[in-house]
């Protein structure tokens, strides 16, 4: 069996590991102000409730991730026919549900378990 | 044992020379597939190691807490300096479309030392916060915290490794077929990295700020 050829991995590579200059540089300086408006907003306070800060925060690293993926990682619905995008959103799906589910677990289970708390009578309903 | 089973030989051989046609035609090698189902299996790691991060984040046992121990301005240099480093081994990969060798060697080489200082202002914090008593054993919350930021230093030691055999490898034979596939490969694992670091960032530096 011959060995794939440098056209073969080119067109392939189009795909997957490499982009262009543009989108290597449209993925930097975005991603930069993405890291600087959070960092900024959690050094500097311009925002007293911190609740409103860590919804900005989060947003915020949610938008950077997608901008990485996009620009950096390029991941589109062509690559591999579609497959890299699968496996992506498939373990996306899985990571929200195991970091949201533990901690929805446990805080139940904390607040639920505490000492003191039978006593009282003070059960949470876990929804 | 060609004559005898003349018939399933045939069949195999038709069987192989499909799959070769199919072969050429568009997918020339499952390896970057494969490892980007590699990638997200890492994911799914780390997907671990925030979960208990994020139930220990305020078993604080009476230790420090975020804001007595975290220094954003380090952890605001370490941030620059990863995404700094996915660009530089960007600009590596368009070198490689262009087949420019020495071109490669010198970013994959900026790229090592962009790591290497991410490493080593890590592990100034590390050493620092131990100093300060702050150390694995002394909290739920830092358990959690060594385990993670850990985890995904080591990755990036294991990623400067790697640049430094691609280093080897590239300096030896070239930009071949086989060192492009590699090539690839180590540039979606040092990308994913920089969009591990995003979250470790984020949930354990500024969200822990806020606490």
């Amino acid at each position: 069996m011959s060995a794939p050829t440098d056209t073969d991995l080119h067109a392939h590579g189009d795909e997957h590991g490499h982009g262009s200059r543009s989108s290597y540089l449209i993925g930097f300086a975005l991603s930069a102000i993405l890291t600087l408006i959070p960092f900024w907003l959690v050094m500097a306070r311009p925002i007293a409730d911190p609740v409103t800060i860590a919804v900005a925060v989060i947003v915020f690293a949610v938008a950077q991730i997608l901008v990485h993926t996009v620009c950096f990682l390029h991941v589109n619905t062509s690559g591999e026919g579609g497959w890299t995008l699968l496996a992506y959103l498939f373990t996306a799906v899985l990571l929200v549900i195991t970091i949201a589910g533990s901690l929805w677990i446990m805080y139940h289970l904390n607040t639920n378990m505490m000492p003191g708390m039978m006593e009282t009578g003070q059960v949470s309903s876990t929804p | 044992m060609l004559t005898t089973t003349s018939g399933g030989g045939h069949d195999r051989n038709t069987f192989h020379l499909i799959e070769k046609e199919d072969h050429d035609g568009g997918h020339a090698s499952p390896v970057l597939l494969g490892f980007w189902i590699y990638l997200m299996s890492d994911a799914l790691l780390f997907a671990a190691l925030f979960a208990t991060f994020g139930v220990l984040s305020t078993s604080y046992a009476g230790g420090p807490t975020p804001r007595e121990i975290f220094e954003l301005p380090l952890v605001a240099l370490n941030t620059a300096i990863l995404l700094v480093s996915s660009i530089t081994y960007g600009f590596g990969m368009l070198a490689m479309e262009k087949g420019q060798t020495k071109t490669v060697q010198l970013w994959l080489a900026i790229t090592a030392l962009l790591g290497m200082s991410f490493v080593g202002v890590e592990l100034f914090e590390f050493s620092k916060l131990i100093a300060e008593g702050a150390t694995p054993q002394r909290s739920g919350f830092l358990s959690g915290f060594f385990t993670l930021v850990g985890t995904h230093g080591l990755h990036v030691s294991v990623g400067i490794l790697w640049i430094g055999i691609m280093l080897i490898q590239v300096g030896r034979y070239g930009l071949n077929t086989i060192n492009k596939r590699r090539l690839l490969c180590l540039s979606m694992f040092w990308h994913f990295l920089d969009v591990i670091w995003i979250g470790v960032f984020t949930f354990v530096y500024l969200l822990g700020m806020l606490r």
